[in-house]
């Protein structure tokens, strides 16, 4: 591993102290296969202990570290710097409220998730063992049950920057996944609310959320897929 | 649930600390029982380290082939090398269908057979296929629906902040006192019943599959408290971490039919594990590969062995274990497609944790005598279900289905007992923390400290341990200790003060690493995951028993007074795979 001198400018805004955002530079020496985490980290323990952001896993699968470097929404954890050279630019997630520096206020996020129902609605009886999926049923929803619910496809969405009632891409794609498991019998119900104004018919099909999933989820198709089942439900 | 938001105060049935897989099955029992739930997490619920568990979780469905409960006791008090309490691995058993099936109600969506039932796999230390999976993502769709199940239940959810101290007096808990993390201030949760699953701390190793969140928060408030953790010594090393990054790679990937292999190319564990191969327990493994890098036989001499999975080929890979291929990929730059993937061993799993009995109570001594009104399950706590080392798969199942019994009781608890009168003074003890960090002059940074602990426990606690390294070890978190108590942070705001957070979880690895060292020191054996080259092997007639430990005046007391609870039907034997 050989050392990497690298500038690294980050959006800080302190809430106790600061009026607005501003960028504060940083000019460090890191090993040149490290992450924006490991950035992130020799920054805040190394030089300055004031420096706010979420992470946990460190493995791509809890979610905690969506932000924007060099203008891409990424999880943190998993991205090399060497994607983007020896200058970064890392701001948090666009679209929500900032708490401090690379923290963002996701309680309307989860709100969001919250308005369709996410959990099997069931009128049949309960099996003694499993419910019966075969694996096409199951594959499906397969892929959309991969998402980590990090914010990163909602907070790349054009259409839910001017609108923050709007639904958006991550609670769109939990209500696909749900409308679209063979055992749900809630499909009437998530319909209805994703039938709305600010549902799914404020998605314009512009693929940023796909483009932003790190988990390469293929939302906008998803999303399709539930624009075809509202219509076909209400003929 | 009633808030006094003028005084930060909230009364509430059951209190739950973490919002991993025990944490939220307890919270929605609770609440499906018509009582109040409130579960308190320093992160979002989905972002609790039981998402980061791949491979599977274990029951006895017999769905792919013949299998049965008596076969998965057996494993399990097996894979413990016999240190598990039987009665414990029998309830677990017993109760490890009915958790899967109840999660499949639940919309888990599980890999599927041919014929549209739940799909196994096969894992370490299990005589049959019990795995059962969705992909190598099963503890992450596991959490994310039990999350879901909380929100339709009216779980209340405290998230983003940091318990710093139990109310516990006359040996009756009264609730907790937590930071809240996103805007600053203690708050006081005066509950009938209080649930510690508060997860792992493998923050304590450098190389570790951990998350950042997991430093053992609750381990070191029970033991602030005066109250007891039990085989701490017991630290899983998991064979197939990423080089470098210690990221958990699934058994999975072995359970598919991956390979270990050598510098020379070969499938060194015929060595260890004749019959077995690589899918013995994690403990054979681990220090199987540790004696070949140790041998010169790491890849080019160097401290790792390979993964192989080339062999299985794209489809199995991409189908199967989509995770473990991204993660080599995205970390590594490994195809795993094409090319081994470099691996050592990681700080994985505590099969030690908070002394509880068989109904997640939380007890005091060795007797049993209980802490009314207080719980613990899933790894926080030591039941003892996987004894000395636990077998892949049995982790979810434990946390979901003592997660479950825990709710019920607390349920049957809080219907029987009334809110008890909270401590004189209830805030001291956590104010005190905070003040402790802000005021001090000092000049020790938590990074530098932290830093040293990790380094060191990797080098001196880790697959192979003896008398000299310990040794060493405690006269580290002695100094650590010291210069914990001039360390001092960069950060004053009471807004998301991650500077504060990390100080604060940093007195808690001191306090239970040293738990973990003293208890390792004190029992002059190896079995299971305690490994001791001054002596190595097993011995039944001085060490058949459980670690006790407490800290009493600063001190690490210890007691071995606890009997293994053992069936005549399941004697020691010598553990062979």
């Amino acid at each position: 591993m050989a050392k990497a001198d690298i500038s690294v400018k980050i959006l800080r805004f302190q809430p106790e102290k600061d009026k607005k955002p501003h960028w504060q530079v940083y000019a460090i020496a890191v090993d040149d296969e490290s992450t924006i985490l490991d950035v992130l980290n020799e920054i805040h323990w190394q030089h300055d202990g004031t420096l706010a952001y979420r992470r946990s896993c460190r493995s791509s699968i809890c979610g905690s570290c969506a932000m924007k470097v060099n203008g891409r929404n990424v999880l943190a954890c998993e991205t090399p710097i060497h994607r983007f050279g020896s200058k970064l630019k890392i701001e948090p997630l666009s679209g929500f409220n900032i708490i401090k520096d690379l923290v963002v206020d996701l309680e309307p996020f989860f709100e969001k998730l919250k308005r369709i129902k996410p959990y099997l609605i069931l009128d049949k009886p309960l099996p003694d063992k499993e419910y019966v999926q075969s694996p096409e049923q199951l594959e499906q929803i397969g892929e959309s049950t991969l998402c980590i619910l990090c914010a990163a496809c909602s907070a790349a969405c054009p259409s839910s920057w001017p609108n923050q009632d709007y639904l958006g891409p991550a609670a769109l794609l939990k209500a696909y996944r749900f409308i679209f498991d063979s055992r749900d019998d809630g499909a009437d119900d998530r319909l209805e609310i994703v039938n709305d104004k600010n549902g799914i018919w404020r998605c314009h099909t512009i693929f940023n959320c796909m483009e932003a999933c790190p988990k390469k989820i293929k939302i906008t198709e998803y999303l399709s897929r539930l624009k075809v089942k509202v219509v076909e439900n209400s003929l | 649930m009633k808030t006094d938001e003028a005084r930060n105060y909230h009364k509430i049935d059951a209190v739950i600390v973490g919002a991993g897989l025990a944490g939220l099955r307890a919270a929605l029992e609770v609440a499906k029982s018509g009582l109040s739930a409130a579960v308190i997490s320093k992160v979002y619920p989905t972002r609790s380290h039981s998402g980061g568990a791949q491979g599977g979780i274990a029951a006895a469905l017999a769905n792919v082939s013949e299998d049965s409960l008596e076969a998965h006791m057996f494993d399990t008090i097996k894979g413990s090398d016999y240190l598990a309490d039987q009665n414990i691995v029998e309830k677990f058993v017993n109760e490890a269908l009915k958790t899967v099936y109840e999660f499949e109600h639940m919309g888990v969506p599980f890999s599927r057979t041919a014929d549209g039932r739940i799909n196994q796999r096969p894992f370490g230390g299990h005589s049959a296929p019990r795995a059962c999976f969705a992909q190598d993502i099963t503890g992450h769709v596991l959490l994310h629906t039990l999350y879901e199940q909380c929100l339709k239940h009216n779980v209340f959810f405290f998230n983003e902040f940091q318990v710093l101290s139990l109310l516990i007096e006359n040996d009756l808990s009264r609730g907790l006192v937590a930071w809240d993390i996103r805007n600053g201030g203690l708050h006081i949760f005066h509950a009938r019943a209080v649930l510690l699953a508060t997860g792992g701390y493998g923050r304590a190793f450098k190389v570790t599959s951990n998350a950042h969140a997991n430093t053992g928060d609750g381990v070191g408030l029970v033991l602030e408290a005066g109250l007891p953790l039990e085989d701490m010594e017991f630290v899983q090393f998991h064979p197939t971490g990423l080089y470098k990054h210690g990221i958990l790679l699934s058994e999975a990937a072995r359970g598919e039919g991956a390979y270990i292999i050598n510098d020379q190319g070969e499938r060194f564990m015929k060595t260890y594990a004749a019959a077995k191969m690589e899918l013995a327990p994690r403990d054979v493994v681990s220090r199987a590969e540790q004696t070949e890098i140790n041998g010169g036989r790491g890849i080019g001499g160097k401290d790792y062995v390979y993964l192989d999975l080339r062999h299985l080929g794209q489809k199995k890979i991409l189908e199967r274990l989509p995770q473990i291929y991204d993660l080599a990929l995205n970390y590594l730059k490994v195809d795993a497609v094409k090319e081994p993937v470099p691996i050592q061993p990681t700080a994985h799993y505590s099969m030690g944790g908070i002394a509880a009995n068989m109904n997640t109570e939380v007890i005091k001594d060795a007797r049993g005598t209980m802490v009314k009104g207080l719980y613990t399950a899933g790894e926080s706590s030591c039941l003892s279900l996987h004894g000395a080392n636990r077998l892949g798969t049995n982790s979810l199942q434990d946390a979901a289905t003592f997660g479950r019994i825990a709710g019920m009781r607390m349920s049957a608890f809080c219907r029987e007992n009334g809110y008890s009168d909270l401590p004189a003074s209830p805030l001291e003890k956590a104010q005190a923390k905070i003040d402790h960090l802000w005021q001090k002059e000092g000049q020790e940074k938590h990074a530098a400290i932290r830093e040293d602990l990790q380094v060191n426990m990797t080098k001196l606690m880790g697959v192979f341990r003896n008398q000299d390294d310990m040794l060493k070890m405690q006269a580290v978190i002695k100094e650590l200790q010291e210069r914990y108590q001039k360390v001092t942070v960069d950060d004053h705001g009471m807004v998301f003060n991650l500077d504060l957070i990390e100080a604060l979880e940093l007195e808690n690895l001191l306090s239970f690493s040293e738990v973990i060292v003293e208890s390792a020191l004190a029992r002059k054996e190896s079995r299971g995951a305690h490994f001791r080259t001054d002596f190595p092997k097993r011995d039944d007639a001085q060490w058949l028993k459980h670690t006790l430990a407490w800290r009493r005046n600063g001190k690490i007391v210890l007691d071995f007074s606890k009997e293994v609870v053992i069936y005549p039907q399941y004697q020691p034997q010598e553990r062979k795979y």
